[in-house]
């Protein structure tokens, strides 16, 4: 039995037919429409490197089926710059050092960039570390990722003051 | 250009040398943007998908699957067994050369680990091969898995390590303890630990006629394919392999593991490109661990707290079928100064996947148990632990009677301390908390790496327009290479690193050697350097005979290479550009190659190590024994840093690795099974970012003119060291609890 | 995983009646059912994407003062919605507890509700479990179980409930909605999960079909907004589960207990009420007399399943500091690291 789903992913409208209903979100966008910059680390929820947003919330895409999820706003890795225009997530990162060998990167800027949309953190340190701790580094860059996190908020701050002033 | 689009930041402004400017990673906006691509990221047209089934037993051996049922599902194309495997070119199990280990590759229905492979499902959907792998419901004739470090019989391995005496003695341990006021004897217990690289073990193989194109990710280019040429019996120069990024190595993607073998072998059995990833459960066992170790010391001291005697045992296990052994208990070697030392090493043979090189193997282990029962020598003689260790300086190496290299420890212990604030420590555990009544603990380790050298070669040249290329198969896993390599190219050639072409990451390149024991920069470096040098000597030639150059006649003073010009040594204001000297020649480039290792004749004379010290705050729940740290401050002195900004990522990596030790990562193993219990993200823990609250690092200066011609020393492993010790001794200051089994774990802290 | 058949019912009696069907399985964000999946613990013919379901995904205050939650709610939202959050901060505090931000941002409140045991045994699809597989014995008994349940095990099952959502809420008396075949009815959450017995492999007294569609708090849950706590303790300070939680709530009126709360995490099949040791802080002062007594009365028919025992002191201890935390007052803000004992880790050295 085959499911027809179409989804916005990194704003462009994508229908499929779905072959398989057993295909997470992660599957379809790596091995069937290869947007490969969502990383698989565990496939079981446990990491954070699958990190999407979904109708602008961060999800676990290893975890969600694909078929149930149609009609669903995808955003990627892929869809956060700008063509060379870096989002100030992805420059603070580098800025920071807030990744070394890069794997779980697309899921902590994925999931960072949800986070301040979630807007419960702030620009407290030690709620940006809980918040962010659903994305595991093996690497040990996390201070590197809150000093970005810090610093992307902090122009977030300043560019709202000046608009209230 | 090169084949990455590689970026150089332009927040970064360079004066003189590119080595020892922070720069961002060159890689950077690749992996910001998810355009960095890991092996398992490559789709080829028509590739198939193949899943390992692994075993769930230990031992023994497999009585049937069901291939039937796993052909029955829609979409899986074959399934591979020991029974139709494509055969090999030579017998995995002959090991010809010392950095072979065996692995499986389907040879026969033997079963030596949990998680071995055991068939290989290979699908036209991910999803199919997946669910065709669970339908072989394997059955098996088990044996008793033998579990644990008293598993059975204790043998003392021939060596351990790679090729390290098992035994090393220096002084009478016996008369030093004997003539000691104060005593200590203590055994300590570490877990097996898992790599647990974020990036799954992948491969995605195609097969062209007897050429075989390769993306996988790996630690040594040319090793793995010398490994594949042999395994498959095809001449090298037929195999390519592509591994421009690791998603995390640690030791795990060093050596050729059996998965990526099946993954081989499954291209060839189905004639069609195959991708085949380690789920992560699979990643505890075929491709190597830590072992677990018991490791007992006794130390002596004399009335003025001067060490009398240093005796460390380790135990550890290696697997049923080849040998790795961690040579834990080497790591007291080095570090403390005392007339007598002896270092032993016992095993028992568990059923487990051979364990394997894990960050800082033998230092890590025997790190956390030296520097705790150092700890409990200095509470034991009345004196703070830095005071102790200061007392105990090991002005020469301690096991030989070498000179050091350089060692800017007292240094590191100095800054570190003054950073940290340790001044104001009280010695009495249990004796500091915080407004909020949590008890709060400091508690420092000393650091230790060796600074190691491989082999390696590069190849440099110069171009007509001036600029330069450098080739070399370097391993970019976090570590920074595509940037610290290039900033070395760079000043190799006296160019800025814009100007320099930076090829790397694919095995068609000169050999980079192996990018492990925190050499790779070292040795890949100096062949890099080497190369550049070389390149610069042929141009230098090249205008110092030709007498329309302003350098001619200059061959005797010499001349130097800056900014794409080459000056006369003597006087810098006669000079020529490199394209100038390339056009009079008629020469579209020049070439040449360098190579890079160790100096036998050093290393005969010097103890070559990195140092550091590093110092930790943990505040434990003084009813509820949960931990945390909050603060570390780690020193190093490593001699010359390539890029300050990469190192101190990597600094904190390993400070983080050293948390984890003392606090978090066990696999926990049934015993009557052998299988991991734990084989996953959620419940073998690493720490998370909440965990990692505060760290500081610094470095020392060091100038080492004799570890190599660029003085550097690696900074991959050495954060681990000192750090897991110190998170522990900031445990027991906390508490007044000494926990000798680690991870530290909360029952124990329930005083 | 196997293959299955997906069905989206447009209504919750097409849910109910497809998922009544033997070999069904709801699927609501799947944050828990496909990784069971994945490791082939959980094998379903078909699943019943309830997600679409109209009506469920509402946080209603009801006249009478209670609220009702659809079970369609996520974790996330329930945790952040202010008014909820002010009104059951015990609530709101350990859903910001659980998992992650990606997995409480997919997480449902009636999938948090029938998540399953974390027990590796039941993952291990090699392993005896009477949970997973009926009859077939349990090998967490004589196994790596020092995580295993101290309260209401049985010699057929030691596996312990994962969830910390559920602690406040069967502390505050939540009622469940349920819609089966014989059409809607509700039950106490404390009679929804069962201790194992002879039976584990039932973990709750759902039938085939029965649907979530919705947890109510009273209107007395309301009443202890001002002292009410979640405490945790783990073995990293996030993202991991409970080792030991509890969930204390407490009617202050005039310097005395005039109603307490009290519940337990990761130490039995269900989180665990206690209802002698809230009977015994009635009328009593709030201080630590009291709370020991409680501890002690919370834990009286505690026993260790394996290498646990600790869990039975360190189950008391929490129960202490809790009321204690309880006691002092709901903060005005959740703190930066729920539920945690380092929630104040900012705190100055005073040595």
């Amino acid at each position: 039995m085959t499911h027809s789903i179409s989804l916005t992913v990194n704003g462009a409208r994508r229908d499929f037919v779905l072959d398989d209903p057993r295909v997470t979100l992660l599957d379809l966008l790596r091995e069937r429409l290869q947007l490969t910059g969502t990383k698989k680390g565990c496939d079981r929820g446990q990491c954070g490197a699958c990190t999407i947003l979904i109708d602008g919330k961060r999800i676990n895409s290893c975890l969600a089926l694909a078929v149930s999820h149609d009609g669903a706003d995808i955003l990627t890795i892929e869809g956060v710059a700008r063509g060379d225009q870096l989002h100030p997530m992805q420059a603070a990162f580098i800025a920071h050092d807030g990744f070394q060998c890069g794997f779980c990167t697309p899921g902590q800027i994925m999931s960072a960039i949800g986070m301040m949309q979630e807007a419960q953190a702030g620009n407290d340190p030690e709620r940006i570390r809980e918040c962010m701790s659903g994305n595991l580094c093996r690497c040990g860059a996390y201070a590197g990722i809150v000093d970005a996190v810090l610093e992307v908020q902090a122009g977030q701050d300043e560019a709202k003051q000046r608009l209230s002033a | 250009m090169s084949e990455l689009n590689l970026t150089t930041a332009p927040a970064h402004v360079r004066h003189g040398s590119n080595i020892g400017q922070p720069l961002t990673r060159r890689d950077g906006v690749l992996k910001v943007k998810g355009q960095a691509t890991y092996a398992a990221d490559n789709h080829l047209p028509g590739m198939l998908f193949a899943v390992i089934a692994a075993s769930s037993i230990a031992r023994g051996h497999v009585t049937s699957l069901d291939v039937a049922a796993a052909k029955r599902h829609p979409g899986v194309v074959e399934v591979m067994t020991s029974a139709n495997r494509p055969k090999l070119a030579i017998d995995p199990e002959i090991k010809t050369n010392p950095f072979v280990f065996r692995m499986e590759s389907l040879q026969n229905d033997e079963v030596r680990y949990a998680n071995q492979p055991i068939a290989v499902v290979i699908a036209q959907s991910l999803e199919a091969a997946t669910e065709g792998a669970a339908l072989l419901a394997p059955r098996y004739e088990a044996l008793p898995p033998r579990v644990g470090l008293d598993a059975g019989e204790v043998f003392v391995p021939p060596v351990v390590g790679v090729g390290n005496p098992t035994v090393n003695e220096h002084g009478d341990v016996e008369a030093g303890l004997a003539s000691a006021a104060k005593q200590i004897d203590a055994t300590y217990e570490t877990p097996p630990q898992y790599h647990n690289a974020m990036e799954p073990h992948a491969i995605v193989v195609a097969w062209d006629g007897d050429k075989l194109s390769i993306d996988m990710p790996t630690q040594g280019l040319i090793l793995s394919r010398a490994r594949i040429a042999e395994l498959f019996g095809l001449a090298h120069e037929n195999i390519h392999i592509r591994s421009p990024f690791l998603g995390g190595g640690f030791g795990s993607k060093g050596l050729m593991g059996g998965p990526p073998v099946l993954g081989i072998m499954a291209a060839k059995l189905v004639g069609k490109p195959v991708k085949l990833v380690l789920r992560r459960e699979q990643m505890y066992g075929p491709v190597g661990h830590r072992a677990p170790t018991r490791q007992r010391l006794r130390l002596g001291a004399d009335g003025e707290g001067q060490l009398t005697a240093i005796e460390h045992h380790a135990r550890t296990v290696s697997s049923s079928y080849d040998d790795f052994y961690e040579p834990a208990a080497d790591a007291s070697h080095t570090l403390y100064a005392s007339p007598a030392i002896r270092t032993t090493h016992d095993a028992v043979r568990v059923d487990t996947g051979t364990p394997l090189f894990m960050r800082a193997p033998g230092e890590a282990t025997g790190s956390i148990a030296l520097e705790s029962a150092i700890d409990e020598m200095a509470f034991a003689c009345g004196m703070d632990p830095l005071a102790f260790r200061l007392k105990n300086y090991a002005e020469v190496e301690p096991i030989s009677g070498k000179p050091f290299s350089s060692k800017a420890l007292r240094a590191c212990y100095e800054q570190g301390a003054t950073r940290f604030g340790w001044s104001k420590r009280k010695l009495a555990p249990r004796g500091m908390r915080d407004d909020a009544g949590l008890l709060v603990g400091w508690g420092m380790g000393t650091a230790t790496f060796p600074a190691l050298m491989f082999q390696a070669e590069a190849r440099a040249a110069i171009r007509r327009d001036g600029s330069g290329v450098v080739e070399i198969g370097t391993h970019d896993m976090g570590q920074g290479a595509w940037t610290a390599f290039a900033q070395i190219a760079a000043d190799g050639l006296g160019l800025d690193v814009d100007r320099v072409e930076f090829r790397s990451g694919h095995s068609n390149l000169p050999d980079a050697g192996i990018a492990g024991g925190s050499a790779h920069t070292a040795t890949a470096g100096a062949a890099i350097h080497n190369a550049g040098a070389a390149v610069i000597a042929k141009l230098a030639d090249l205008a110092t005979k030709d007498e329309r150059s302003p350098l001619f006649g200059a061959g005797n003073t010499g001349v130097i290479a800056r900014d794409g010009k080459l000056f006369r040594r003597d006087d810098e204001s006669r000079g020529e550009s490199y394209s100038d000297i390339l056009a009079r020649a008629g020469l579209a480039e020049i070439e040449a190659r360098g190579t890079g290792a160790a100096n036998p004749a050093a290393m005969e004379e010097y103890a070559m190590h990195a140092h550091g010290a590093v110092f930790a705050e943990v505040k434990v729940d003084p009813e509820l024994g949960q931990v945390r740290v909050t603060r570390m401050v780690g020193t190093f002195a490593a001699g010359r840093i390539v890029n300050p900004h990469l190192v101190k990522s990597q600094l904190f990596g390993g400070m983080i690795w050293g948390v984890s030790f003392a606090l978090h990562e066990e696999a926990i193993t049934d015993r009557r099974t052998g299988r991991i219990m734990n084989a996953n993200l959620g419940e073998y823990h690493i720490p998370v970012n909440a965990d990692v609250p505060s760290l500081d690092v610094l470095t020392v200066e060091e100038h080492d003119p004799h570890v190599n011609a660029l003085g550097i020393k690696g900074v991959g492993e050495i954060g681990i060291t000192g750090s897991a010790g110190a998170v522990a001794n900031a445990v027991w200051h906390a508490t007044g609890v000494r926990v000798r089994r680690f991870p530290i774990r909360i029952e124990e802290l329930l005083v | 995983m196997k293959q299955f058949e997906y069905v989206r019912p447009a209504s919750i009696a097409e849910a109910v009646a497809a998922a009544a069907q033997p070999g069904s399985a709801y699927l609501a964000a799947g944050t828990n059912l496909l990784d069971l999946m994945k490791g082939g613990v959980s094998r379903p013919d078909r699943l019943v994407d309830v997600t679409r379901l109209p009506g469920l995904d509402r946080v209603e205050p009801l006249a009478d003062g209670s609220v009702r939650i659809g079970a369609l709610v996520r974790n996330a939202n329930l945790a952040h919605d202010a008014r909820f959050a002010k009104a059951y901060p015990a609530v709101a505090e350990a859903l910001l507890s659980g998992a992650s931000a990606q997995l409480r941002n997919a997480a449902t409140v009636g999938g948090n509700l029938l998540q399953r045991t974390r027990c590796a045994y039941f993952y291990d699809t090699a392993s005896r479990c009477n949970k997973r597989e009926a009859g077939s014995g349990c090998d967490a008994r004589d196994g790596e179980n020092r995580l295993h349940a101290v309260l209401g095990w049985s010699e057929g099952c030691i596996a312990t409930h994962p969830s910390d959502f559920c602690v406040p809420l069967v502390a505050l008396d939540a009622i469940v909605e349920i819609e089966g075949k014989s059409g809607r009815r509700e039950l106490p959450l404390a009679e929804l999960h069962r201790l194992p017995g002879d039976a584990p492999e039932r973990d709750s007294a759902l039938q085939p079909g029965d649907l979530i569609v919705a947890v109510r708090l009273p209107a007395s849950a309301r009443t202890f907004a001002t002292h009410a706590r979640y405490l945790k303790v783990r073995e990293r300070t996030s993202y991991a589960f409970a080792v030991v939680s509890a969930a204390a709530a407490l009617r202050i009126e005039n310097g005395r207990i005039a109603e307490a709360r009290l519940a337990l995490g990761g130490v039995a099949a269900k989180p665990w009420r206690a209802d002698t040791a809230e009977q015994v802080l009635k009328g009593a002062t709030p201080d630590a007399a009291s709370f020991q007594q409680a501890a002690q009365l919370a834990l009286a028919g505690a026993k260790p399943s394996g290498d646990n025992a600790f869990k039975i002191e360190l189950a008391r201890r929490i129960v202490v500091r809790a009321l204690t935390l309880a006691a002092a007052g709901t903060p005005a803000r959740v703190p930066a690291l729920p539920a945690s004992p380092f929630a104040s880790v900012s705190g100055a050295l005073h040595v």
